[in-house]
This record gives structure tokens, sequence and C-alpha cells, in this order.
């Protein structure tokens, strides 16, 4: 609940009285980004400026992991962790990304595409290519066609599912939360059926494959991944200032002008390309997403999508880059790095629900 | 001109829009006045574009809506619905400098602030610019909103219900500057509003529906009569004079 600090002029909504007197609004200068400071709240520095921190702090990120601990030949230790930053950087600034272009689309702050099942359709797939394929072919198949097969199969589903969810449907939020959450158990059952009907051994293949690891990065994938990537982000940039009004609302996007369905149906194609990139990368990373398009809210305290996507991205960086120099120098590969994530992010997610339901 | 043409709307078996044919003239206050699901919202959103109608046409100045880009469209007509929830945290001056977006497409002109200083000047929000709206009464942010729609300068500016959260003092306040924007900027201005005499005081032409049906069309004093009034509603109204405008009594 932010610090209400509404003064007389005007009727008061919900009979609050108007308890603290706002404090004299200080001359504040026109920033370039046109977002005036607000200084009763501990982070209030210019998006710019939080960029620039955040950049150096994910460099730092990078330079560590990149050499602290190294034992052996430098040229082999740079090329084997060089594999895995770039891995985790792709995959970071995908599901951040998304996160951000779908919490727009939707207007909400707590939906990500992971939560409304995204994974479940991945888990969904390759169970499906293990069962029908058998354990031995699934796993002699060449990884960069089963990328690309396997990104395919979730761009084509998720556009399915965004559009049915979305223009079919009420538009509302919470028919939107409630068929995602539905169609993620119904997937999951599904899932669960074909596992249970598997072979032992083929299932430990599975198990194997559809679990978020940053330990092992195919790096046949990297450059593939790495292209989808950088396309998408190139488009998305284009479209910065059409997301600034999407954010605003259907009613108001159309009034200004904005081409609504279609930008709409763009961004969506946009969302399924990262989450399916990421997905294919990696697995499910439930949390991530909620976790740092939250942070960069709250750090960059600006409604521009050119700051917050790449505040966010950075986050994600940061958070998988220093997550997994700890893990893997300090606790010594104790435990998954996806695990701690998801118990800090599913954290966060309890919150922001209550928070909801409070205002 | 705004023309609508034999426009029809239903939601499944409702129909709330029955054939509908009116126009709107290119200056001045019209009032949409009715009683609840005339479909006076209806309406406003088919001529705003934020809802297909199920047949017929709006025109625009002789233009049909549905042929104008979208962006041709919003430099034209703005329309403001009723509640407006932001999930974004926005300033007062960010709001209304999203009213420039039809022109600038995100990057505002030194031109564009100029018309934010005016509409931030006519809605007498100068000295809020910095507030964010969650910090705002409900009157001051809906002055906010409206400030936007009048910052996209477009000829017709519709607005439903602008006066829905407002006191007495706030409403009055309210109009008062719809009437400057009018007389001073030259625009048309189209408001829903319940309160049939504000419609009388403010207003030069009323629109009066029911049913899904437009049913009187005219100057305030065509439809401020006790039979126009009483078909409308189906209460008793007595008319008198004040200070030279018609008032309807319904009270008892």
């Amino acid at each position: 609940m932010s610090a209400d600090t509404a003064r007389g002029d005007g009727p008061r909504q919900g009979g609050r009285p108007a308890v603290a007197p706002a404090p004299p609004t200080r001359a504040v200068a026109d920033r370039p980004g046109g977002a005036p400071l607000d200084r009763r709240r501990w982070g209030a520095f210019p998006p710019v400026v939080v960029l620039v921190v955040l950049a150096l702090a994910a460099a730092a990120a990078v330079v560590l992991f990149m050499t602290v601990g190294a034992r052996g030949p430098w040229s082999f230790v740079l090329e084997f962790r060089s594999k895995k930053v770039i891995g985790m950087s792709l995959v970071g600034v995908a599901v951040a990304s998304s996160t951000v272009l779908f919490q727009t689309v939707t207007s909400n702050r707590i939906l990500t595409p992971s939560i409304m099942g995204f994974d479940s359709l991945y888990v969904l797939v390759t169970t499906v290519l293990v069962y029908f394929l058998g354990s031995a072919r699934f796993v002699s198949l060449d990884p960069k066609l089963l990328f690309v097969a396997e990104a395919l199969v979730m761009a084509g589903a998720a556009m399915a599912l965004f559009y049915a969810l979305f223009f079919a449907g009420r538009r509302s939020l919470h028919s939107l939360v409630l068929s995602g959450l539905v169609l993620g158990v119904m997937l999951r059952s599904l899932t669960n059926l074909l596992q249970r009907v598997m072979d032992p051994l083929e299932f430990a293949v599975l198990q194997d494959a559809s679990f978020a690891s940053f330990n092992t990065f195919d790096g046949a994938l990297l450059l593939p991944a790495g292209v989808v990537v950088a396309a998408s982000l190139a488009y998305v940039w284009r479209l910065r200032y059409k997301l600034d009004v999407l954010a605003l609302g259907r009613d108001m996007a159309v009034n200004l002008g904005l081409d609504y369905r279609a930008v709409v149906m763009r961004v969506f194609f946009v969302i399924t390309v990262l989450v399916s990139v990421s997905t294919a990368l990696v697995g499910p990373v439930a949390f991530l997403g909620l976790l740092v398009a939250n942070a960069a809210y709250a750090l960059v305290r600006s409604y521009q999508h050119r700051f917050v996507l790449p505040a966010a991205s950075l986050l994600a960086v940061i958070t998988l880059v220093a997550g997994q120099t700890l893990l893997e120098r300090v606790f010594g590969l104790g435990t998954s790095l996806s695990i701690i994530v998801d118990f800090v992010g599913g954290t966060l997610f309890v919150y922001l629900l209550l928070r909801g339901m409070v205002r | 001109m705004i023309s609508v043409r034999n426009v029809s709307k239903s939601y499944g078996d409702t129909v709330v829009l029955d054939d509908v044919s009116c126009e709107i003239p290119r200056s001045g206050i019209t009032a949409l006045i009715g009683p609840n699901g005339a479909g006076k919202s209806t309406l406003l959103s088919i001529v705003g574009r934020l809802l297909k109608p199920d047949a017929g046409e709006v025109t625009v100045d002789g233009e049909p809506l549905e042929r104008l880009r979208p962006d041709e469209c919003a430099r034209r007509i703005s329309v403001l619905k009723q509640d407006n929830h932001l999930s974004v945290r926005l300033s007062v001056q960010d709001l209304v400098t999203f009213g420039r977006y039809p022109y600038t497409r995100g990057r505002p002109t030194l031109e564009d602030r100029r018309h934010v200083e005016t509409a931030l000047e006519y809605l007498e929000l100068a000295d809020l610019r910095h507030r964010f709206l969650d910090q705002l009464s409900g009157g001051q942010r809906q002055r906010a909103f409206v400030a936007m729609v009048l910052c996209q300068d477009t000829d017709y500016v519709l607005l439903d219900e602008p006066l829905a959260s407002l006191d007495m003092r706030h409403a009055v306040a309210m109009m008062k500057r719809l009437r400057r924007v009018t007389d001073e900027l030259g625009k048309a201005v189209v408001v829903v509003i319940h309160d049939i005499n504000f419609a009388a005081t403010y207003a030069d032409r009323i629109v009066a529906m029911k049913d899904g049906k437009v049913l009187q069309v005219g100057g305030v004093d065509e439809v401020m009569t006790p039979d126009a009034l009483g078909a409308i509603y189906d209460v008793d109204v007595q008319v008198e004079r004040f200070g030279g405008k018609p008032i309807g009594i319904y009270y008892g």
C-alpha cells in the first residue's frame, strides 16, 4: 500500500480519512525520462543510473564467475565457463523480457508465462516425444533438431493458447488466471498419465531432460538460441513506446490510436518465441521472471519499457550468474539454482497475492 | 459532424442498441441522458471505436470510422470511459503526456509540452503534476484523465459520466471547465450524464435514450419538458425555469 497523501480536494474514496498532509511538492526539475523523483522512498535514482549500476553488477558477476577458483589452463577454463555464462545470460534475458511483456499485455504484475502453465506444456511435449519415440531414439536425436522442433511446437501451442484465452474469452484477468491454472493442471495430468504408463528406464531419461539445470548447456544450441533471442529483442525495442501505451489497458490504448489487436498478437508471438527458447535451453524456471520483473519495477520506478526491459534482463543475468557462482564456489553444488530461485520467487508470489487481496 | 446510422448492438440475447441513428454537431456540448441500461455508454463506446457495432455505421466528417487508420482516429476523436484503473504507476504529467501519443509516438517535442501545459492548466492540475495517480483523490484523478484526452487535441471529446465520482462542488467545477473547453478551444464535447439539471444548465443539445433507442434529440428547451422527461424516465417531472434555464424537479 503506497503512502496515500491525497488532500481534501475532492471526495475521498472508501471513506478513509486523509491522515497525513502531503509534504510540500518540491520543485523537481524535468528529467529526460519524464519520471519525477519520489524522494520519500529509497531507490529513487534516475532510471539511467539504475541501469548503469545494474550493468556494472552484471559485468562483475560475469568476471567473478569466469575467474574464481580456476584451476588448470586458462584457455580451457574460459572456454568452458563462457559457454555457461552465455547460456545463462540468454535464458535470463529471455525469461525477464517475456515476463515483462506478458505483464504489460495482461495489465498485471502477478502473472507470468510460467505461472500460466507454459512449463507444463514443455514437459508435456518432451514426455510425448520420449513416449512415442522411445528413450533410445530420443537420446540419439540431433539436439539442434530437437531444440528447433520443441521450440516450434511450444510456439504453436502457446500462440493458440494465448489467442483462445485472450480474445475468445472475456478478457478479464480473473478468467485468464483461472483458465491458465486449469489448463496447467490438465497438461500436468496428461503428462502424468503418459509417465505412469511409461517404461521406468525411459522415465529416468525424461526426468533428466525436463528439469532446469544451469550446469549443462549444449554448446551447439547457443548460437541458434542467441540469434533468435537477439532478433526478438531487436523487434521488442522497436515496439518500446507502443508497449508503454499497451500497459495502460485496452480502452486507453485504442483511444490513443494503437492498432490494439495487431500489436497484442505481435507481442504474444515474441513472448512465445522467448519462452520456447528459454525452456528448450534449460527447462522450466518457474519464478525467475516474476522475481526480476517486480524487482525491476521497484528499482527503475518508471513506466517506460526502454528502462524496465533492460533492467529486468540485467537483474536476471545477475541473479543467474552470481547465484551459480555462489552455488558452485561457496556451497559446492549442494543444491540446484532453480530451486533457490523458485523458493525466493515463490515467496514473492505469495506476498504479491496477499498484498493484492488487501487492496 | 459525427453521424450514427442505424447502429445496433446486442450482447447475447439482450439488445443494447436497436437501430440507433443520430448526429453530433462539430461544436458545443451534447449531453447523452436516459435511464440506466438505455445504451448511452454503449453508444459512446461505439462512436469512440472501443466497441464494434453489430450493424450500422458511424461516420466522422463524412468518413466511415472503420476506414480511418487507428492513429488518424485518435487525432479526431478521444474517448474516456468511466472506470480507468491503471496497473502502471504514473504521475499526472506522465498520464497527460500520453495524450500526445497519437502525434509523437512516444517522443514529445516542445510543441507537445505546450499542449500538456495547456491541458494541465485547463483542468487546474499544474500544482499536482508530479504527484502519482495513486496519491490523488477520486476527483483529482478524474481531472487528470480528462486532461489526458483534452491533450489529445481532438475535434470530438467523448466522456462517459465524468461527474460520476464527484461531489456537488467538483461536479460544477468540472462542467464549467468543459464549458470553457468547448467555448475557448472550439471542441465538441459529448458527455453521458445522469443529472438532467446539469445537462440543462451546461449543455447545448440533449440526446435522450431509452431501451436502446434514441427518444428525443434537440436543444435544451425542447427536451426539458414534463412530457418528454416523463416519457424518458417514467417519472413525473415538473419543469421550472430558474435563472433562464429549465430545471427538472422529480424528487416527489
